[in-house]
């Protein structure tokens, strides 16, 4: 049994690996430099129709935190042939379900519906691409909406408070210290010309990847793309995605957050780590391994076996990391410490596991396990088209190309425990890291 | 007007597709029936287990002892010990998930083609010889324990647990499946063993795969998995009687936003006109941005991110439930524009247009759920527990095609009872005072 997440602000990802066959993959570009991907499945008569967006919160200016976020939610207000509400209504009417997502590097929307409506979905999607219209009244009111969702999801969270005060430590420099729902007392101030001038500069065919999943043929999907995306005018002089990059960083740094409403009290440590890079994923695959090593899976992990099982100090270990990023990424460690136990007692735990493992090495049946898994994900993923839609989605928003997606199940295959060691020692430097503790009172030290 | 002729363009080219699932019924040599969907174009299966009861046939004062035991079953069986079993799995790398709720235990797995025997000998040891290890009980003891202090300051569900104990009273539906902490901490070995004997019998077990496997590979499998499971299990749990009045509770809870549920009696599933009613409720709080609620209480006025209602029409009793959260001096407001479309709902009903589009949406999202082995397998193992037969898959969207505008405006008369609207709101909400004086926790 598990211990379920303690509000990390992070969905730890299973799968390894997720990768469709290179066969059923289809891409080319539109005259307007619009991406297109086609991932066939012809299981059943389902289409994932999604586009995806190469700008998300961390490229907002600053100040105008949420920005990216609010024009997310602004972009179902409707057009000139699809009035406000519209849109929700034509996906509804075909059975359809739909949403949308920001990220850090990416804004993404995609509707589900039997595979005849594409072309329907396209009509739809390229029209508010470039043919929103916005009312003062639309902002103000949705503005409220996402200060209701900052509400549900971070301040009535303290896990989630916690984790914007450790974002914001770990980045001195970087975008990535600051929510993608913003800060709220930013959120307040957005307007309807922020949010006209961020759509009008990056909603546009030429900063934009579709990707169509399901029963489809690729022929089709080019004539319908080209149909429908092909005539829209791209921004001219986008600049290449260059966001203010980290300095050395020479201090660890350290927090506790204290809030009475917190229940179980937690270390979590993260380090500044290398992300995915297009043609050079080794750094990558080494510490998506190394993650799954440590903390993956529970009691079977390093973390787990020494602190869940020996010496029976912890309710819950975990180990994160997650490559799929356009800067830096974070590798973060994660204890929660039995009752009894301190927060103190809890962290030295963690860190005499590390450097007993910087000592020891790889267990090569743990490593195999591992290898299995990657393997069987593999087949796993294919059964979730749109898993595999999403993955190539967010990959192409980050920097990397279809061959980096194709390429990861095999550069994972051949990590050795080399290069799992090698990247350990590069990545565990206190002089990169946040240690936080998220704590109940003042004087809560967790062991009481 | 472009969209109403998109509209009538589609319709007339392509009505919704029908869900084309070929299930058949296997009986194992041994007896024991199951749903399959063979299908072999990804190599491994997906299986779904459920054993009907689940954490409502926990004995008086021990509860939590099926929530625990069914977290357990994973932790150690026949000749390996917790962190042995773990590893074995993971060399093959299949996924066994075992879960209990007010109704039901669940096992869902997944193994590859490649190693299906091994996969199923070690879920057979699972369900056959778990061990309930002194040491994992204590490990899983101490995680249910921080699971329910997490849940006693979390706002979701101190509404919901809140609600449950002023609906259900002492029957299990009253407290949360998880137990208490004194319940929790009182449970031993014994307690497991007897909720396992309890809660996983033959007669009450209900099976789904979908995947690479045939059926006489499937009734093979359902005899070793299940074959060697006792033949009856403990007495199915009385229905609960519902005690709910209508009012106002506050709990008070120092947090920014205030979190309501609200909602009274609701409706079986076996009732002639549960469809009527699942029509009715999609017109005004089912999940999406389209429902009556989404409108006025979010996109109108900015209140909410999130404004849902549903029927929870479980085993052993049926409630109308809905759910909203807005900040603590904009909740009163949500609340009144709720109770408002309540009212209207119960006098008026639904335009023939709100049927006309609840209709398409529900009929044509339907096929779209069937897609992933995992899902299927999901949704008729499911099925199964809610006693419905195999052809239902082919006549549900007929049950939702026949609802009329008439039904829709009788169902709602019954259903909506704007008087007997129970809210519980935890926060602290402006303008809000308990209506009588409750015990809560």
């Amino acid at each position: 049994m598990y211990l379920r997440q303690v509000g990390l602000g992070v969905v730890a990802l299973l799968t390894l690996a997720v990768a469709a066959a290179a066969e059923n993959i289809t891409s080319f570009s539109l005259d307007n430099g619009m991406d297109v991907v086609v991932i066939e499945d012809h299981r059943a008569p389902v289409v994932t129709h999604m586009v995806w967006y190469r700008i998300g919160a961390a490229d907002e200016q600053p100040g105008k935190s949420g920005i990216a976020h609010l024009l997310e939610h602004l972009m179902f207000k409707g057009t000139e042939n699809f009035g406000p509400g519209e849109f929700s209504r034509v996906v509804a009417a075909n059975g359809g379900s739909e949403n949308a997502f920001t990220s850090y590097d990416y804004t993404g929307y995609f509707q589900r519906v039997a595979a005849d409506r594409l072309a329907l979905m396209m009509e739809m999607e390229s029209d508010r691409m470039r043919g929103l219209i916005l009312s003062d009244n639309d902002v103000t009111t949705e503005r409220d909406v996402v200060l209701e969702e900052r509400n549900s999801r971070t301040e009535n969270n303290p896990g989630a408070l916690f984790s914007e005060q450790r974002m914001a430590s770990l980045y001195l420099n970087h975008h990535y210290g600051i929510p993608i729902i913003g800060w709220k007392h930013e959120i307040k101030q957005l307007n309807r010309r922020d949010a006209l001038e961020f759509y009008r500069k990056y909603y546009a065919p030429n900063n934009a990847v579709l990707v169509v999943a399901g029963d489809v043929d690729p022929v089709e999907v080019r004539q319908l793309a080209e149909r429908y995306y092909g005539q829209l005018q791209p921004t001219p002089d986008l600049m290449p995605r260059h966001r203010p990059s980290e300095p050395p960083q020479i201090s660890p740094r350290r927090l506790s957050y204290v809030d009475s409403r917190v229940s179980q009290p937690y270390i979590i440590r993260t380090y500044l780590a290398e992300e995915r890079n297009p043609g050079d994923q080794k750094q990558a695959a080494a510490l998506t391994i190394l993650a799954e090593l440590l903390g993956g899976s529970g009691i079977s992990s390093v973390l787990g076996q020494e602190l869940q099982l020996k010496q029976k100090i912890a309710l819950h270990v975990s180990a994160y990391y997650d490559g799929l990023s356009l800067d830096k990424s974070g590798f973060a460690l994660v204890v929660v410490p039995k009752e009894g136990i301190t927060l103190q007692a809890g962290e030295d735990a963690m860190d005499a596991v590390l450097a007993e493992f910087l000592e020891n090495g790889v267990d090569e049946d743990h490593l195999a396990r591992l290898k299995m898994q990657v393997r069987a994900d593999e087949i796993y993923a294919r059964d979730n088209i749109q898993g595999i839609a999403r993955r190539y989605g967010e990959a192409l928003t980050s920097g990397l190309t279809i061959a980096d997606v194709q390429a990861w199940p095999e550069i994972l295959q051949s990590v050795t425990s080399e290069d799992v060691m090698a990247a350990a020692r590069q990545v565990f430097d206190r002089r990169r890291s946040v240690t936080g503790w998220l704590m109940r009172s003042d004087d809560d030290e967790g062991g009481e | 007007m472009r969209f109403l002729a998109i509209i009538l363009l589609v319709l007339a080219s392509a009505l919704p597709a029908r869900a084309e699932i070929d299930v058949q019924t296997v009986t194992s040599p041994g007896g024991i029936k199951a749903w399959l969907v063979e299908e072999h174009s990804i190599p491994f299966i997906a299986l779904e287990i459920r054993f009907k009861g689940g954490t409502s046939l926990d004995l008086t004062g021990k509860r939590g002892a099926t929530y625990m035991m069914s977290g357990l079953l994973e932790e150690g069986a026949g000749d390996l010990d917790a962190a042995a079993y773990l590893k074995a799995r993971e060399e093959l790398a299949a996924s066994f998930s075992f879960d209990a709720h007010g109704d039901a235990v669940s096992v869902s797995a997944q193994f590859l083609t490649e190693n299906r025997a091994q996969a199923e000998e070690l879920l057979r040891k699972a369900l056959q010889q778990p061990r309930f290890d002194q040491a994992a009980l204590d490990r899983v003891r101490a995680q249910v324990v921080s699971i329910i202090a997490g849940n006693q300051k979390d706002p979701n569900q101190i509404a919901s647990d809140t609600f449950d104990k002023l609906a259900y009273g002492d029957h299990p539906y009253g407290t949360p499946s998880t137990g208490d902490v004194d319940s929790v901490n009182r449970l031993n070995r014994e307690d497991m063993i007897t909720a396992y004997r309890n809660a996983l019998a033959r007669d009450r077990v209900y099976v789904a795969a979908v995947g690479d496997i045939s059926a006489e590979q499937l009734g093979v499998m359902l005899d070793n998995l299940l074959g060697a499971l006792p033949e009856t299990g403990a007495p199915m749990p009385e229905r609960a009687k519902l005690l709910l009045t209508g009012g106002l509770t506050v709990v008070d809870l120092p947090t920014p936003q205030s979190v309501a549920v609200f909602g009274h009696a609701g409706i079986r599933r076996t009732d002639p006109d549960f469809f009527t009613a699942y029509v009715m409720n999609q017109v005004l709080g089912a999940n999406g941005f389209t429902s009556r609620l989404a409108n006025e209480v979010r996109e109108k006025r900015g209140l909410t991110y999130g404004v849902y209602t549903y029927l929870a029409s479980y085993d052993l009793a049926d409630l109308y439930l809905g759910s909203v959260a807005s900040a603590n001096d904009r909740i009163a407001e949500a609340i009144a524009v709720i109770r408002d479309e309540w009212r209207k709902m119960a006098e008026d009903g639904i335009t023939a247009e709100e049927l006309e589009a609840a209709k398409r949406y529900l009929t044509g999202a339907y096929p779209l759920r069937f897609d992933g082995n995992a899902r299927i397998a999901g949704i008729l193992a499911n099925m199964q527990l809610d006693d419905l037969p195999a052809s239902y898959l082919k006549t549900r969207n007929d049950k939702v095609n026949a609802v009329t505008l008439e039904d829709v405006r009788r169902v709602a008369k019954r259903l909506m009872r704007p008087e007997d609207l129970r809210v519980v709101v935890v926060g602290q909400p402006v303008g809000l005072v308990s209506s009588d004086k409750v015990e809560s926790e």
